[in-house]
């Protein structure tokens, strides 16, 4: 008697959509993880098939984690998507140490009914981010929730990197007389996903700048002869750049003042800002750093900046001065000055 | 944005202040109030203050239209949407505005009110298009300047008969809230609040035109220069209005005049009127009860007014004890003076309603200008 091959209904990525036993741990569960994470993220750690991936330890250095939830809505928006995002937003968080990021881990949380087409798209672009980028997805998960108690999918991804000894690049490290530099535009992320929102729609050629810093971050590593004239690098997200300078300033127990007319924005950005009544300061950004620094190398890192695709817009726009308030203050371009104090409220709902 | 940028030009800002700074008399005292949030937001944003002589003194006016949003009226909101359980929509502002017991319509709404942010009023009726089965009711709030849409929207509810919109009318008017100040014992008995001119409305100008001021600087003998909101606006406002006090002269002169006009926008002051009435009196946080200060829907509209159509009744709640939202939006007192001002009252935790909105004088002189309350080492 012969046996009959097994053969298994491809999943349907055209019209097919999320139900629950996708998150059950059954067949369908494990098919789904074969024919579209497995696929696209495919390295070899994921292909041990271990809940966990078993990874070589770094030689020397100090290890560096960190983990961000991607809960944005719209999931996609001019520039990119939650997929690309979810990558770009890890491996920025692990670079802003001064850190080499080394892998990823994704943990999907997908409502009930969601388009396996929108999935797998956001699947492709994740995977596409992280080849980019150079580091792989090594270990993931994915749970289903009833219809209505997700909204679409929910992404968390945690990254591990590698920093050299003998760095100290953190939050509470800004000194009186650092200088502050940015790598470039500000507000295009926050702007163009405002763009999309209900009862907001408006047509811009503006798109998001989510980009994976790491490299940056390493080229300007590289241009100092000794990197730890490199203080604090952040990039500014959630609250954009005057919630992360107030963050820094706070944790540095310092103040402050930088110069409107050096901050650089788009005016597309600037224009969406002003009919909307937001403050570009306080947009988020995607693909953007904040850097401060010793004054004697500003020179050097702004050209190693500028020479990165990322950083060519960089800027220096102010310095940390010695204030027990902590003030942010902005010479204003109009000429008068004020504190840049930070974001009360929220400017958009769900940005990231 | 060349056209925005030019108002916001810092070389002509620093010639305009050396202009002021020239023609000031050194032995004059000169207090301004702007009446509009939208001066004292971009006072505070662009640091015009600083950049102004120190016997030029500006006081914020009780212009911002959250700020004199009276506890009772937010309350009645908060009953139509959470005892009633309709879908409640409103602009971004007045969702932080402290309410009774603690709550606000942002509070509310966490604990599962149906409560919307809108950009428009037109969205509102929208909304309520597309949910037939709901009643939605519109938070109207706002000074001369966001009466019109309004009023377009009752209209358009009633010829679209879209039944279940209605609105909560609280709209208010800029002159009787002016009469009221200059009438105060504050400014005609005591002298507590001096007040030498008035930075006028700029965009409420736009719907009301220039005229209705004119009996300001007549009968009261106070100049009234109606100003843009750009700083340069504000800058060329105050200047023009250092002249009128240096000549002796009480008149009203235009600054804005690229876009307000000696009579306003008579389309959308017939729009108004064919909707709304005069109220015969409406309570202002910090001025209290303002004979004629407010507008009401019509009878012809009263299948779309939420006053009528839930039969609220409103009722007066005092402020917190120690709020000094009244005296600030009177000019009697500023944000520093205020015990609660940056200690339990923050723009995170608003307890009057000053702190709320970004044009109110304590939110703005809390993110823009508390450092000057303190001796700050400069760059």
């Amino acid at each position: 008697m012969t046996m009959k091959k097994d053969y298994l209904r491809p999943v349907d990525f055209k019209h097919g959509r999320i139900d629950m036993t996708h998150g059950a741990g059954g067949r369908a569960a494990a098919q789904l993880i074969d024919e579209l994470f497995a696929h696209a993220f495919d390295n070899e750690f994921l292909h041990q098939g271990h809940d966990g991936a078993l990874l070589p330890f770094p030689a020397q250095g100090r290890l560096v984690m960190a983990t961000d939830g991607h809960v944005i809505s719209p999931l996609f928006f001019p520039g990119g998507d939650i997929g690309c995002l979810s990558v770009h937003g890890t491996v920025n968080d692990v670079a802003m140490s001064g850190a080499k990021p080394l892998y990823l881990s994704a943990s999907f949380i997908i409502e009930e009914g969601f388009a396996l087409a929108d999935l797998k798209r956001i699947v492709e672009s994740m995977a596409a981010a992280a080849r980019e980028a150079g580091v792989p997805i090594v270990t993931g998960d994915t749970k289903v929730v009833e219809k209505g108690k997700g909204d679409g999918v929910f992404i968390c991804t945690t990254g591990v990197g590698v920093a050299s000894e003998g760095l100290c690049i953190d939050g509470r490290q800004a000194r009186v007389g650092d200088v502050i530099l940015v790598s470039g535009t500000l507000g295009e992320h926050g702007v163009a996903v405002m763009s999309l929102r209900e009862s907001l729609e408006f047509e811009t050629a503006i798109e998001s700048d989510t980009a994976a810093l790491h490299t940056l971050v390493q080229a300007m590593l590289q241009a100092l002869p000794d990197p730890t004239a490199l203080h604090v690098l952040r990039d500014p997200t959630r609250g954009g750049l005057a919630t992360t300078l107030n963050e820094i300033a706070r944790q540095s127990q310092v103040g402050m003042v930088i110069d409107e007319a050096a901050i650089p924005v788009l005016p597309q950005v600037e224009a969406a800002c002003e009919l909307l009544g937001l403050d570009p300061l306080y947009v988020a950004n995607e693909g953007k750093l904040i850097a401060l620094c010793a004054p004697e190398v500003v020179d050097t890192l702004l050209v190693a900046m500028r020479a990165h695709p990322l950083g060519h817009g960089a800027q220096r726009i102010g310095v940390v001065t010695q204030d027990p308030n902590c003030f942010v203050q902005m010479n204003t371009r109009f000429g008068g000055r004020r504190v840049v104090d930070w974001l009360s409220g929220e400017q958009l709902p769900r940005i990231c | 944005m060349k056209y925005i940028d030019e108002f916001r030009d810092g070389d002509s800002a620093r010639h305009i202040a050396a202009n002021i700074a020239a023609e000031v008399r050194p032995d004059t005292s000169y207090s301004f109030m702007e009446f509009c949030g939208g001066h004292t937001h971009a006072i505070s944003r662009y640091g015009i203050s600083g950049m102004l002589p120190a016997n030029v003194r500006m006081i914020h006016g009780p212009g911002c239209p959250v700020c004199v949003l009276p506890i009772g009226r937010v309350d009645l909101a908060i009953r139509l949407v959470m005892e009633r359980g309709v879908m409640l929509c409103t602009y971004g502002d007045p969702m932080r505005v402290p309410a009774s017991e603690g709550l606000s319509l942002i509070k509310a709404k966490a604990r599962g009110a149906d409560v919307r942010m809108v950009y428009s009023a037109a969205d509102a009726l929208d909304l309520a298009e597309r949910h037939p089965d709901r009643e939605v009711v519109f938070f109207a709030i706002g000074f001369e300047t966001t009466t019109p849409p309004t009023a377009l929207v009752i209209r358009d509810a009633k010829a679209r008969a879209v039944n279940n919109f209605s609105v909560l009318c609280c709209h208010v008017l800029t002159p009787s809230a002016i009469t009221h100040i200059l009438e105060s014992a504050e400014v005609r008995q005591f002298g507590t609040v001096p007040i030498d001119g008035f930075i006028g409305p700029a965009h409420v100008s736009i719907i009301i035109g220039s005229q209705p001021y004119e009996h300001f600087a007549e009968e009261y003998r106070k100049p009234v220069v109606i100003t843009g909101f750009e700083p340069l606006d504000v800058m060329q406002g105050i200047l023009m209005l250092v002249r009128q006090v240096n000549e002796g002269r009480a008149v009203v002169e235009n600054e804005f005049s690229r876009v307000v006009t000696p009579k306003g926008n008579l389309a959308a002051q017939k729009r108004v009127s064919q909707v709304f009435e005069l109220r015969e009196s409406f309570e202002w946080r910090g001025l209290g009860e303002v004979p004629y200060s407010a507008l009401k829907i019509r009878p012809a509209y009263a299948a779309w007014d939420a006053e009528r159509k839930f039969d609220l009744h409103y009722a007066s709640v005092p402020d917190h004890k120690q709020c000094e939202c009244g005296a600030i939006l009177r000019g009697v007192k500023r944000p520093a003076d205020c015990k609660l001002f940056g200690t339990v009252c923050m723009p995170e935790s608003p307890m009057g309603s000053c702190m709320v909105s970004n044009e109110g004088a304590c939110a703005a002189h809390y993110s823009y200008g508390r450092f000057r309350d303190i001796a700050v080492v400069s760059a």
